[in-house]
């Protein structure tokens, strides 16, 4: 036996509820996340990936209140993300039960940030999260750039140097989600994530786009994640984490399932 | 009431394994009829006093061997060895060897002889495959040895890794558990009544709650 590859079901929360927005604007609810997330663990989740997409300073202390409760009853690493800003907001919340934090648009403001976050707290706990979109035209090599606020906002950044800047300055893992797929449930972008995966020697979480089994499969074997995101699949009941898991097994992907 | 104190020498994240270990707790108590205290904490008056003792560690072993030297810890956690049941995790297991390779070569506290050793740039599967460093997820590990911190844990259970490092050690009879990551890697160290995981049982689900569970029952013995 192997290391196993990882199925990270992904609780985006608004004021302490979790809810999944299609491209980050039809917001659907889906119930109470210290719930969904024992539900997940129970099901054989191998980590918990909790996003703050409110991030308003008001309803700070409602994620810190809720995190706290995850800790509290779920037993496998949890990552927190959204809002992560400055060295104050990770201790609160490494305090409050978190494993890893996720850090996207702070990342991009100030980069030294990450590697401020990495020297303080270690690089296992500091997760890049990317949101990248291909900006390349059909005819042309693939290229893709950085993209903030849900991917509204261009930076203009390259996305596999970002990538490899990250990396060099301590992060221990990146989420990389595809701007374009994501909320879109025809797949991951496994060309952004196989260049990504094989730029870098540390573990990929790949994000966006997930509508059936196949496609986590296909993260894995064709996109070289090490770890596979999901949010509305799992949400909504279309499957469970042991389906994905044992779909993944079946096609000879080495997966937990005990 | 059995106290357990988990050293807190500013290295990391605490609260996963004193929440863990309060859930197990809780757990226990109808069973025993015993509460199970967790104390987090530097105070070398109170780790003396506990029942036993969590030696833990995350991040970078120049860091934490700079707070475990600045703070005293080595003596507080030779004092624990002595006297009761003791268990390290992840850098908190490091710690406890010869020396370690990283940041440059670093000298650790010694208690158990062994080496700690980077997995390398160019590590590789058994089909040639790559693999990344760090060492991160689920990886099966095969037990070794008869130990009553493995009661109820099926066997090529599934615990939870982050690290870069490697321990080897230098007797391999003090080997409890093994993992396999590009080469074959020490998972658990049982030497008397310390206990090491280089794992983090209290991420590790149900296998890791066992395993915390049987600490807290554990005597310090070998039956």
């Amino acid at each position: 036996m192997a290391l196993a590859k990882r199925i990270i079901p992904c609780l985006d929360c608004d004021k302490g509820r979790v809810v999944k927005g299609v491209q980050f604007v039809d917001i659907r609810d889906a119930g109470d996340p210290v719930e969904v997330s024992k539900r997940y663990c129970d099901a054989g989740a191998d980590e918990i990936t909790f996003l703050d997409i409110t991030a308003s300073h008001e309803d700070r202390k409602t994620t810190v209140d809720t995190v706290r409760a995850i800790a509290g009853q779920v037993f496998i690493p949890l990552t927190v993300g959204g809002g992560i800003r400055t060295l104050e907001d990770i201790r609160i919340m490494l305090n409050a039960g978190a494993d890893k934090v996720s850090i996207n648009t702070a990342a991009v403001n100030n980069p030294e940030f990450v590697r401020e976050a990495a020297e303080r707290y270690g690089s296992q706990c500091i997760v890049v999260a990317v949101d990248a979109k291909r900006v390349s035209a059909e005819d042309e090599p693939l290229r893709w750039e950085i993209f903030t606020h849900g991917g509204r906002n261009p930076t203009g950044i390259e996305a596999i140097d970002w990538v490899k800047r990250m990396v060099s300055y301590g992060a221990g893992e990146i989420l990389l989600t595809s701007m374009d797929r994501d909320g879109t449930k025809i797949g991951f972008d496994l060309e952004l994530n196989k260049t990504v995966s094989t730029a870098v020697n540390v573990p990929i979480i790949a994000s966006g786009g997930v509508g059936e089994l196949d496609h986590l499969a296909d993260g894995v074997l064709k996109g070289e994640a090490d770890a596979v995101l999901a949010a509305s699949i799992f949400h909504f009941g279309e499957y469970t984490i042991r389906e994905a898991k044992e779909h993944m097994a079946a096609q000879g992907i080495e997966v937990r399932l005990d | 009431m059995n106290n357990v104190a988990v050293i807190d020498y500013g290295m990391g994240n605490l609260h996963s394994v004193a929440k863990a270990l309060e859930h197990v707790g809780t757990q226990l108590q109808p069973k025993t009829g015993e509460a199970t205290e967790v104390v987090v904490t530097a105070d070398p008056a109170i780790i003396a006093a506990a029942d036993r003792v969590i030696f833990p560690g995350v991040g970078a072993i120049r860091d934490c061997m700079a707070e475990i030297n600045r703070l005293n810890v080595g003596e507080i956690v030779a004092d624990a060895m002595k006297a009761k049941p003791v268990l390290a995790i992840c850098v908190g297991m490091q710690a406890l060897m010869n020396h370690s390779e990283e940041n440059g070569g670093v000298d650790c506290l010694g208690f158990l002889q062994g080496r700690v050793k980077y997995f390398g740039d160019d590590l590789r599967g058994e089909l040639g495959e790559r693999l990344k460093v760090p060492h991160m997820g689920w990886n099966s590990v095969k037990q070794q040895a008869q130990h009553p911190l493995w009661r109820g844990v099926p066997d090529n259970s599934r615990f939870y890794f982050v690290h870069s490092y490697y321990v080897e050690m230098a007797d391999v009879s003090k080997v409890a558990g093994l993992s396999a990551y590009g080469k074959e890697i020490v998972a658990t160290v049982a030497d008397s009544n310390i206990f090491a995981t280089q794992f983090h049982p209290e991420k590790s689900q149900n296998a890791g709650l066992t395993l915390l569970r049987n600490f807290l029952q554990w005597d310090g013995g070998s039956g």
